[in-house]
């Protein structure tokens, strides 16, 4: 009997929390598109979620490219087609590993700040207090940086599409022996627009994901410093499921598979 | 004299624990009155109730006459511009300047605009006995005194008509306690608004309420003008008052 209660529980729980994230994430969609607006508050987030993140999604890109010419290289050289590096690079980076990478790095730095964040502003009483100021906390907070994420995400992965694209070039025309102009031209040509798009979709869908996460654990957090340090790791931990999850799934619906 | 808040048979439980077991209050206008009763009494729980910071299982509560206990979203906006409240810990915005704090329900509630808020603000800290100069601190460089006096600021910035006070003087040496009962005094008086107060010091509620209330095990168990509190000959009342641990209340070692 204990067990069938124990499971009992845990499925409960679980419903509890689908539902509290399906009415957050009602709440925050009605939020945008009803009036004030804090156009201030969404430029700030857009600079620390986007700008900011900048270096740490360009770092990882680069050697995520490099690496990956430096791999495929050696794959190819087992069958002799190794002159393929830089369309397998290009295709890797913008259709899979730019979004993907993007979205786990900023995950883990935004994620985790939006939390931390708002889990201290929650156990401090500062989100009660916007309510008795007459302002709601889900516009004045999520919306802001809902947005910045949504909107930031296609720009980080576009810029760590190119220097993802860089990398694999540094690593090919230096260790490799291949002739810059060749790999840029053949890069160039293979690439087609919806590996482009389909990245810079996942990403908007990416960002959407981090801050809801990152928003949703901090406004429910609970308990003092141990609480927000639970909605932190849950901020981070979730957010990279749900992405991994979504990645698939996006997959699926824009390449018809 | 007519009620500003009325609280009829309101009812609260977490889980299976019974916070609010069907309180009845009413605060008359431009009066003062304190709830005490002990730690996890339910003392927040109510004022937040009132606040719809937290959702009541059952009762009523009137505003002014109206009756806002389902008010929800953005029908709520108009009340919450009538409250004031001063939190606990300060609850001041650690992301903004003192000034902002003491603006921001000017400027994000009622649409001030920011130099003339700004204005009304550093007024607002004059009052409560703070030179511009703190207006461009950040929070975290003031002490716990000065923050409850900013938090007081805040509270009052926008003239409400009803000021709750959560704990004002918890964490205060002696001296500053009085002080901010001066200021909650007079700046009550000076707006002449409605306050409702929650403490368990008692020297604070004698100060600065007209009525006290106590509240024990979910109900409202006494309610009187403070100077009746001494003979209330009832003896929750009177152990609570005195401070003894002997006595019909018994505190729970386990929440």
């Amino acid at each position: 009997m204990n067990l069938f209660a124990a499971i009992g529980r845990a499925v409960l729980i679980l419903l509890a929390q689908i539902g509290r994230v399906t009415r957050f994430t009602g709440q925050t969609l009605a939020a945008i598109f009803s009036p004030p607006f804090y156009g201030r508050l969404l430029g700030q987030q857009i600079m620390r979620i986007g700008y900011f993140s900048l270096p740490v999604v360009g770092l990882t890109a680069l050697s995520t490219g490099a690496v990956l010419a430096l791999q495929i290289y050696l794959g190819g050289n087992r069958y002799g087609a190794e002159a393929i590096v830089p369309q397998i690079v290009v295709l890797g980076i913008t259709r899979e590993l730019g979004p993907v990478i993007a979205g786990l790095m900023v995950a883990g730095r935004v994620a985790a700040a939006i939390a931390a964040e708002l889990g201290t502003m929650k156990v401090t009483e500062q989100i009660d207090a916007l309510t008795t100021l007459a302002t709601n906390p889900i516009k004045y907070l999520v919306v802001p940086r809902l947005l910045a994420a949504v909107i930031s995400l296609p720009f980080l992965t576009a810029a760590g599409d190119s220097i993802g694209v860089l990398g694999g070039y540094l690593v090919s025309t230096y260790n490799l022996g291949f002739t810059g102009s060749i790999y840029l031209k053949n890069t160039v040509d293979f690439a087609k627009n919806e590996d482009i798009t389909s990245g810079l979709i996942k990403a908007a869908v990416f960002g959407f994901i981090i801050a809801l996460m990152g928003c949703y654990n901090g406004f429910y957090s609970k308990g003092g410093a141990q609480g927000v340090g639970a909605a932190t790791t849950n901020a981070v931990v979730s957010s990279c499921c749900l992405i991994l999850a979504a990645d698939f799934v996006l997959t699926a619906i824009l390449f018809h598979t | 004299m007519t009620a500003m808040i009325e609280i009829i048979g309101l009812k609260k439980r977490f889980g299976p624990k019974v916070v609010l077991d069907g309180i009845d209050l009413t605060v008359e206008k431009q009066s003062s009155t304190v709830i005490i009763g002990g730690s996890g009494t339910g003392k927040s729980v109510a004022i937040k109730s009132i606040l719809g910071i937290i959702t009541p299982d059952e009762g009523t509560i009137r505003i002014d006459g109206q009756d806002v206990t389902d008010l929800r979203g953005a029908a709520r906006d108009p009340l919450m511009k009538k409250f004031g409240m001063l939190f606990q810990g300060g609850a001041l915005f650690d992301s903004l300047p003192v000034w902002e704090n003491v603006a921001f329900g000017l400027i994000q509630g009622h649409g001030m605009a920011r130099a003339k808020a700004k204005d009304v603000a550093i007024e607002k800290l004059a009052k409560v006995g703070l030179g511009s100069d703190v207006a461009y601190l950040s929070p975290a460089e003031l002490s716990g005194g000065m923050q409850k006096r900013v938090g007081l600021a805040r509270a009052i910035a926008a003239d409400p008509q009803i000021i709750f006070f959560d704990e004002p003087t918890t964490g205060l040496d002696p001296i500053m306690a009085d002080v901010i009962n001066d200021l909650i005094i007079s700046t009550v008086k000076d707006v002449g608004a409605t306050a409702l107060s929650i403490t368990h010091d008692m020297t604070s509620a004698r100060k600065i309420s007209d009525r006290i209330a106590m509240l024990y095990a979910g109900k409202i168990i006494w309610n009187g003008p403070t100077g009746d509190i001494d003979h209330s000959s009832n003896p929750y009342v009177d152990q609570f008052i005195h401070g003894k641990a002997e006595g019909p209340i018994k505190m729970a070692v386990k929440a």
